[in-house]
């Protein structure tokens, strides 16, 4: 996917002034933010479960090696193929090869962030292969020709209208605004699709190292589907999602839900091993699992190495007020909100991504909501010292800090600076005792107005104390 | 330079302990999580849990009851009669409760399925199914509305006592394990709860016994 982080500043205000968008972000923030909150309560030690489930990742990040040299063993003992993909060049080209190798002519997809990594859908369209998406939310995506603004929720920056007007044009069917008689629709437009494609792609939640399996949390069905009725299953993902036994992918289950979308479970888990059997009806006869690094392994002993623990639940996104002010779109890649603060810069480049690790208020509730407990401030206060000893800030910002510090460091200069600016404030405020504008700071002032200082600084003031 | 070789390469370098560590003893644990507590009858919890999720739950003391109970569920609701079933639950006399069940594999417009269930987990109120000859996945997941018969003795509290008795009963895993916790749904379109997104509009499970 094309990188746009580069313009977060200007796109988030626009979201910012976006009626649609501030509408559908609400609902977003009600649903998401109490249901986690309810389904957690059903767990009354989730305190433990969620230490476990941070060990149990980070035990893995630490032994990524052994734990995907078993997984590769165990899926290749049930006949699986396993490729490795360095970036997204490789991944890409591996599915168009294994496409060519089966002879296949249409894909369906279920939802997968990792492919949104790859474009992989313009690259498949790009050599002639069809491909659809299934997951109602990236089939609208899909229909519009928009990136996901939602890990979990790709389409919850668009109104129920849009998407009938949409669906009015691609289906060709009587326009409708009712949610349900849409689904129907749609999974009446997608149901011959499942029947007569030749491979599925599938991202995958976790890779189980204990039996080599792959295993996928969806709701609607279509993961299942995808997984099942083509001859060809395609699973790519990223190498650190590896978790070591069944047991474990059970605790991990019992926070991934409940974290994302409020569910105690999702409708379907499905544990995908090996292929179709010799007496089986169904299942795919041939199954292929990628898994790509494009930048993982180089946060391996960095101070990132905790972002890799993420299972893309997107509890830190629901949580955050920047997020819910502004949508996904803004963070310009696949993965908005505090874990995309991260990752964004981490796989492509600080330089190309300087303003997300500034797009936090830092209140932390991101911390505070993540099943597997990633530090995501102090990650993002990493990166932001990253960007200023590499000098990445733009100029004007650079050369404030400098003089800053330069101030700070010759005392009578600063009580002078201090002396002259509270006056000049004072003076400004005049009889409201309020500033309506400040120059520099327009972008504060603009939403509330700011308190004048009173005409004298607090070193004066204390020592008119001490002298008294 | 493979790509294999390259990452794990990578991954070798950057790891802080030069030891690896013990992999195999390690998963050969099994080391459980931190369960959460139980409480009560573990059929009534899986049974409340499951209609919790939308789907609708029926008892039957024997198995012969359950073709009567799903003729009675699907001429209730109107839906047709006709549909398909696993080869185990053929011979329960569906024919004399006037529902036509053909044994097979499901194709994209059967409307209903009949399966049974490896286990039921009560914690969420979950059904496990495995895939197998005698067991196609694809019937509890193309027709409308999928009919689970599952016998008491075999729901279990948790995911984890679940894989321990498919050890003990199956060895190795079939190639799909799939768990089902009610009627497919979706919220994508402004995160409105839809039942019937592309899987079944509606669970009706039959614990027996």
């Amino acid at each position: 996917m094309e990188v746009t982080a580069m313009h977060f500043k200007r796109k988030a205000t626009e979201k910012l002034n976006d009626e649609n968008l501030q509408q559908a972000l609400k609902k977003l923030q009600s649903r998401f933010v109490d249901s986690r909150a309810t389904a957690l309560a059903e767990l009354p030690n989730f305190p433990e479960i969620r230490d476990a489930a941070a060990a149990i990742r980070e035990r893995v990040i630490r032994n990524l090696d052994g734990y995907l040299l078993r997984f590769e063993q165990e899926a290749a003992a049930r006949g699986a193929v396993v490729h490795w993909a360095e970036d997204i060049e490789d991944a890409n080209r591996l599915v168009v090869e294994i496409a060519r190798l089966h002879g296949v002519r249409k894909v369906v997809k279920s939802k997968s962030m990792v492919t949104e990594e790859c474009g992989l859908n313009d690259y498949l369209a790009s050599v002639g292969v069809e491909v659809l998406e299934t997951d109602l939310g990236e089939y609208i995506l899909q229909l519009a020709h928009e990136p996901p603004s939602h890990i979990v929720a790709p389409v919850v920056h668009k109104s129920k209208e849009e998407i009938a007007d949409l669906f009015e044009e691609k289906h060709g069917r009587p326009r409708t605004t009712q949610i349900a008689e849409m689904c129907r629709e749609a999974r009446e437009v997608l149901r011959p699709g499942f029947l007569s494609a030749d491979m599925g792609i599938s991202g995958a939640n976790f890779l189980i190292a204990e039996t080599g399996s792959v295993l996928i949390v969806t709701n609607e069905g279509n993961g299942r589907l995808t997984t099942t009725l083509p001859r060809v299953h395609v699973a790519i993902t990223g190498i650190e999602k590896v978790v070591p036994t069944l047991e474990d992918a059970s605790t991990l289950l019992r926070l991934l839900p409940r974290s994302a979308t409020g569910q105690s479970i999702t409708n379907y888990v499905s544990v995908l091993t090996g292929v179709r059997g010799k007496d089986e009806a169904d299942g795919p006869e041939h199954f292929h699992v990628i898994l790509l690094d494009n930048g993982r392994s180089r946060l391996l002993g960095t101070e990132l190495q905790p972002m890799l623990r993420c299972i893309r639940c997107g509890a830190c996104m629901n949580h955050c007020p920047v997020y819910q002010n502004i949508g996904g779109h803004a963070y310009g890649w696949v993965y908005p909100g505090p874990m995309g603060s991260v990752l964004t810069p981490a796989f492509v480049g600080l330089e190309n991504a300087i303003d997300l690790p500034n797009a936090s208020t830092f209140c932390g509730e991101c911390a505070v909501v993540c099943p597997v407990k990633i530090p995501l401030p102090d990650l993002m206060r990493h990166l932001r010292h990253l960007q200023v000893e590499r000098d990445l800030r733009p100029w004007g910002e650079r050369a404030a800090l400098r003089l800053w510090s330069w101030a700070a460091q010759h005392p009578a200069v600063y009580a002078m600076f201090t002396r002259v600016a509270a006056r000049l404030l004072h003076r400004l405020g005049g009889k409201k005792k309020y500033l309506r504008h400040l120059m520099g700071a327009s972008g504060w002032t603009r939403g509330r107005d700011m308190p004048a200082p009173s005409g004298r600084t607090f070193r004066e003031l204390y020592q008119t104390r001490r002298a008294s | 330079m493979s790509a294999r070789e390259n990452i794990l390469a990578r991954i070798g370098k950057a790891r802080a302990s030069s030891i690896a560590a013990d992999v195999d003893g390690e998963i050969r644990r099994h080391q459980r999580g931190p369960i959460p507590p139980l409480a009560g009858d573990l059929v009534k919890r899986f049974g409340e849990r499951a209609a919790n999720l939308a789907s609708d739950v029926a008892q039957a003391r024997t198995i012969t009851e359950v073709p009567g109970l799903v003729a009675r569920y699907l001429s209730e609701r109107q839906l047709p009669r006709q549909g398909v079933c696993w080869p185990a639950l053929a011979p329960y006399g569906w024919q004399s409760a006037g529902i036509e069940l053909q044994t097979r594999a499901a194709r994209g417009d059967d409307l209903v399925g009949v399966t049974g269930a490896f286990a039921g987990i009560a914690e969420t109120g979950t059904l496990m199914l495995l895939s197998g000859p005698e067991t196609p996945a694809t019937v509890s997941l193309l027709p409308e509305t999928h009919v689970a018969v599952i016998e008491a003795e075999r729901i279990v509290a948790t995911m984890e006592q679940a894989w321990d008795r498919l050890r003990v009963e199956r060895g190795a895993l079939p190639r799909a394990v799939n768990f089902v916790s009610g009627p497919s749904r979706t919220a994508d379109i402004e995160q409105t709860v839809t039942l019937g997104a592309h899987g079944p509009y509606r669970v009706l499970i039959i614990i027996v016994g």
